[in-house]
């Protein structure tokens, strides 16, 4: 780098950080955000800021600058788009090459890439859509410990979605009748039972005590209807040491599944315990509290589509993703824009789905989607329709809920989930034919006809706040 | 009037054998040939391989079951396919049969159903 002076002073980032004509290289960790710029402020201006505040720039011109070879190690904004139907809004394309990043390091990405730069003053608001991770980087990480097809052959579960149920109500029951609630759900057909998410060990149920009855439970479904049955024992804890104290614990009592929340216990912990999992044959199920805080407003922060790539990357066998149908928020392109990145070995660029990158995962295995949330008997034609088999769906009111109890709402779930996948597999459109498909398979079941009339009215139709852009 | 008249118990227990379920449309009533014929079109339709497993009731929890013969590798007639449940049931009377859909690509298995439940 001869021939390059020192010279103090504020630049404008577009000198160094603008590269309309830069060559995207294949190893290159690519960067979309919607940025909204302060008054006065060009994009052009606005995406090179973020392009340098979030790699190796800083405010001022430092001298330390000339030791290094910048060209070689900054990000550069490349290209700018206007978003469609929203005045003042631009697409901003960051290309940051591979040595920026700790190999196997979500947490070293996010916070290069999401850190101070969303503080930043002349942005007003500041969104990550999506990221490009390289193949080069994809492979530096451990990804699901198990993943789609593995998991399949340990739940022995082939050729339809899996059922599971949030035990409700989430908090206050002992952990001998919480057991009960687990033990009846699964005799009556679903694969899986779930801990709510703040479910850990509070005063009424110590967590110790909730996994043994929970293990008898699983234990004596299992042998009662012959199928391979699971219970997600939260190991979500204060400190890893205590996870990971949970996490043996669960072993020791023959659990095949253990679950955590990802965003509010971090992605560090998310990680040490995913290789625990890979390590010793454990699935691992990934809850996301906290989501919704980072991805819902439209302008800023980090949309889910990022977060659950980064927990592909970090290690998880199932992530929750929406239901599209439920009560939860959720677009369907784009629902099934972030459901292909969990699942899928390489997914195209596709803007219909808020896809704004070709994504290709090399050998990384995929994770199931899990659907969650205000879901009932009703909602399965759709859910089959939609998710299609590799999924779990989880009904937790829409099987608790059920008037003659959990079994009977377990084996209605069960009943209508197989009806529809049988009616989709000889070319029915389950969607539009879910009214016939079910009631012919409630005649021969009473708790399927059942949970249809409980049922009948619930709706949740409300607009979705986070909408993909018209293009 | 008490409410508890109007509620069904759901019914099974260990000791009853036929509490067992046997994974996919085990919660449906037993199929017959022409439900099979669509599950097998479909299998078909999607390049998977059908395979015949079966094995004694009181061990259906296995991962492994017994193979029929070998799995029918391009085979797209169905009513072959049809043909070996049945030539299998008739060796196997008393054994359960399940139907699978070998997807290669997934190295999984794509369907996989219990097509014929003595006793059931």
């Amino acid at each position: 780098m001869s021939g390059k002076n020192y010279s103090a002073g504020v630049k404008a980032y577009r000198e160094t950080y603008w590269e309309p004509d830069y060559p995207v290289k294949d190893t290159d960790l690519l960067a979309c955000f919607k940025v909204v710029p302060q008054e006065g402020v060009d994009p052009e201006e606005a995406a090179a800021a973020v392009a340098a505040e979030s790699s190796t720039g800083t405010w001022t011109t430092v001298w330390t600058d000339l030791l290094t070879d910048l060209e070689y190690y900054k990000g550069r904004a490349y290209r700018i788009e206007p978003v469609p139907g929203q005045d003042g809004a631009y697409f901003a394309f960051v290309a940051y090459p591979l040595d920026l990043f700790e190999e196997g390091s979500v947490v070293n990405v996010i916070t290069s890439i999401a850190g101070n730069v969303f503080g930043f003053k002349a942005v007003r608001s500041l969104r990550l859509e999506d990221i490009r991770f390289p193949v080069a980087y994809v492979t530096t990480c451990g990804g699901p410990p198990h993943g789609i097809q593995v998991e399949r052959d340990i739940m022995d579960k082939y050729g339809r979605a899996m059922l599971g149920c949030t035990i409700k109500p989430k908090l206050g029951l002992s952990a001998k009748n919480y057991g009960r609630a687990v033990y009846e759900c699964l005799r009556g057909g679903l694969d899986f039972t779930k801990d709510d998410e703040n479910v850990n060990s509070q005063p009424f149920m110590r967590w110790r005590q909730r996994f043994d009855f929970v293990a008898e439970a699983v234990h004596k479904a299992a042998a009662e209807t012959g199928e391979k049955k699971g219970h997600y024992l939260n190991v979500t804890a204060p400190t890893v040491e205590e996870m990971f104290k949970r996490a043996e614990h669960a072993k020791s009592l023959d659990m095949p599944i253990i679950m955590h929340d990802y965003l509010t216990a971090g992605f560090t912990a998310n990680t040490s315990l995913a290789n625990w999992c890979r390590e010793n044959g454990m699935l691992l199920h990934i809850h996301r509290a906290l989501h919704a805080v980072l991805d819902r407003n439209p302008n800023h922060g980090i949309h889910f589509r990022v977060l659950a790539k980064m927990l592909r990357l970090s290690g998880g066998d199932h992530l929750h993703s929406g239901t599209v149908v439920g009560k939860l928020e959720g677009d369907r392109e784009a629902t099934l824009g972030w459901i292909d990145l969990m699942r899928e070995k390489f997914v195209p660029e596709n803007r219909e789905r808020g896809i704004f990158f070709d994504q290709d995962w090399g050998h990384m295995p995929g994770l199931f989607p899990v659907a969650s949330g205000g879901i009932h008997v009703w909602h399965m034609p759709a859910l089959v329709s939609i998710f299609g088999d590799d999924a779990v769906f989880q009904f937790g009111g829409g099987t608790l809920g059920h008037p003659w109890g959990n079994a009977a709402g377990a084996a209605a779930n069960r009943v209508a989930l197989e009806a529809c996948t049988e009616a989709r597999n000889a070319g029915r459109d389950v969607e539009r034919e879910g009214k016939d498909i079910l009631t012919a398979a409630a005649k021969h079941s009473p708790e399927l006809g059942a949970a249809m009339e409980t049922w009948k009215e619930i709706k949740f139709e409300f607009d979705t706040v986070d909408k993909l852009a018209a293009g | 009037m008490s409410k508890v008249a109007n509620i069904q118990d759901y019914r099974s227990s260990q000791d009853d054998p036929g509490s067992r379920r046997y994974g996919t449309f085990s919660y449906l009533p037993e199929m017959a040939a022409d439900r099979m014929r669509k599950q097998i079109e479909h299998m078909v339709a999607k390049g998977w391989n059908p395979a015949i497993e079966h094995v004694e009731p009181s061990r259906s929890a296995d991962n492994y079951w017994y193979m029929w013969k070998l799995p029918m590798f391009g085979e797209r007639d169905i009513d072959r396919v049809l043909a070996e449940i049945e030539e299998c049931r008739k060796a196997w009377p008393n054994h359960l049969i399940r139907l699978i859909g070998y997807d290669n690509y997934a190295q999984s298995q794509g369907a996989s159903m219990v097509v014929r439940r003595p006793g059931a």
